[in-house]
């Protein structure tokens, strides 16, 4: 029997040296935060704005004049677990519970734990990431997301060398959630997967931030995957757990509808969706009389991801 | 009293286009969201469903309130059903996709909620060109048997409309939709049987029609 004497001291106990240096600038909030009268936890928003200040832009980034405005970006929202249409995430999000928060992370990693998300944030290095976002019902959007990258993350939990594909979980609240309390449609809570070597792709990322602000909480904070080269709904929101496994987790809607949609889900202008084509697409905030923009394959990250589907059938494996 | 009824039918008109006046006005006052085209697709095509049920429920209305004075209304709803079918169709081509042909093909091929569309237009302009009572006449019994392609339409937009959805709901509700429509047909039926049994016919009324149309 093991007696442990000496009591770890959690992360999330240790001063960061950055936090250290910047106490002025946190006593300034906290007087402001008393103003406001804002609650004074333990809250990774401070210390994700106190990071990213000054974040630097990732050299995957798009040109920054085609970013949407952050108001279509804001108020178009997929989120299942709230409404099925795109009007009335925004404001039933706001009753989402997101501080404090924690990912536990576990399955084939020699070092399995739960980690507050400021203890993830101080670790990991933030960048702006201006990425194309192409959903699956044929729109689009050009998104500056603030995070980093998924990999360096599950570095920290060293994989083990079984681990093949990675699945994450969304968060399961049912007070908050409308469609998860009425077990509405998908099965609860929101899967997501990915094989290990697109898992460690330098371009997917985990955001916690888009337009130099926090993740509004209908666009999935404070914790969410972005994955640029496949369509959006791969891109799973307020992300509570990750396992690496052996086998390929069943994801959400593949579940749903295995037939429309593939654990792939790689952005693909010549493999339609049984129901309609995806061949074009209708960026967001675009006016009348402006035809739809023809869908690149990958969605324009060919270049930086076609290697790994080398010798696949894309059709097969959609 | 002749007076009163076109009042009441120019009224009706008037309202008709109250949707189309309320699309402009959201046009203009930037009111579409954030994807203004799929807004507009959906809210014509709305309204085009909208007044396929309308045109629909006549029939039995008439035959519960045995007020005969609604044929006309039923032309009148069905034409604005093609109106804003049309409008929806034309927004698609030319709003939507500019006229640009090659890509309006490709989408057309690949796309199979949009045939279900296409067959419901097909139908409704169909019906639409020969809504007249000249037309009628010309046609003669023949009208009655195209005029009845009403519920093939209805029944292609409804799958139109679920088979855009990201999640298919459409399955079960094409089954429902189906038996909807066949006991719908039926009840019609049963209800002026019945209520022909009962009551005497009006004189000049005898060759009334026992089917639903």
């Amino acid at each position: 029997m093991i007696i442990k004497t000496i009591k770890n001291i959690p992360g999330s106990e240790i001063t960061d040296p950055l936090v250290f240096q910047q106490r002025r600038t946190i006593i300034k909030a906290m007087a402001a935060m008393m103003l406001t009268g804002t609650s004074m936890r333990n809250s990774w928003g401070d210390t994700a704005k106190q990071i990213w200040s000054a974040v630097p832009k990732s050299r995957f980034s798009a040109d920054a004049l085609t970013i949407t405005p952050a108001d279509h970006a804001k108020n178009y929202n997929n989120y299942y677990e709230l409404a099925f249409n795109k009007e009335d995430p925004s404001s039933l999000a706001q009753s989402l519970r997101i501080d404090p928060w924690s990912v536990e992370i576990g399955g084939e990693v020699e070092k399995p734990g739960t980690y507050q998300l400021e203890d993830i944030l101080r670790q990991q290095t933030l960048q702006e990431y201006i990425y194309r976002f192409r959903c699956v019902e044929a729109w689009s959007m050009v998104v500056p997301w603030v995070g980093f990258e998924l990999g360096d993350l599950l570095k920290t939990a060293k994989p083990l060398s079984s681990a093949k594909f990675v699945k994450l979980t969304s968060v399961q609240q049912p007070e908050a959630m409308p469609k998860q309390r009425n077990n509405a449609m998908l099965e609860w809570p929101y899967v997501e997967g990915l094989r290990i070597d697109e898992a460690m792709h330098p371009l997917t990322i985990l955001a916690v931030g888009m337009y130099g602000d926090i993740l509004p909480k209908q666009n999935g904070a404070p914790l969410r995957l972005v994955v640029p080269w496949k369509y959006g709904f791969k891109s799973i929101k307020a992300v509570v757990k990750i396992e690496l496994l052996k086998r390929p987790p069943i994801s959400s809607w593949n579940k749903f509808a295995p037939n429309e949609y593939g654990f792939y889900a790689n952005v693909n202008p010549d493999v339609p969706h049984p129901r309609w084509s995806q061949n074009s697409e209708r960026p967001l905030g675009s006016g009348f009389f402006t035809p739809r923009r023809q869908t690149e394959l990958f969605n324009g990250y060919g270049e930086q991801v076609a290697y790994l589907y080398r010798d696949m059938d894309l059709r097969h494996f959609f | 009293m002749a007076m009163q009824i076109n009042n009441l039918r120019s009224l009706t008109i008037a309202v008709c286009f109250i949707p189309l006046l309320w699309v402009f006005f959201d046009i203009a006052f930037d009111n579409l969201g954030p994807n203004q085209m799929q807004a507009l697709h959906i809210r014509l095509g709305d309204w085009a469903l909208r007044f396929l049920w309308i045109t629909l429920a006549i029939t039995p209305v008439q035959t519960v309130t045995k007020w005969r004075g609604m044929t006309d209304y039923r032309q009148l709803f069905g034409l604005f059903a093609f109106f804003y079918a049309s409008l929806h169709v034309l927004a698609y081509l030319a709003v939507d996709q500019v006229f640009a042909w090659r890509i309006i093909g490709i989408d057309i091929l690949e796309s199979s909620y949009i045939w279900f569309g296409l067959i419901a237009y097909i139908i409704i302009f169909s019906l639409g060109i020969t809504s007249s009572k000249a037309a009628k006449k010309s046609l003669g019994k023949s009208w009655k048997k195209l005029h009845r392609f009403i519920y093939i339409a209805a029944g292609a937009a409804m799958i139109h409309y679920f088979w855009q959805l990201k999640g298919n709901l459409a399955e079960p509700l094409f089954y429902l939709l189906i038996i909807f429509m066949l006991l719908g047909f039926r009840a019609v039926i049963w209800f002026k049987n019945k209520q022909l049994s009962q009551m005497m016919i009006p004189k000049g009324r005898a060759s009334i029609d026992t089917e639903a149309d």
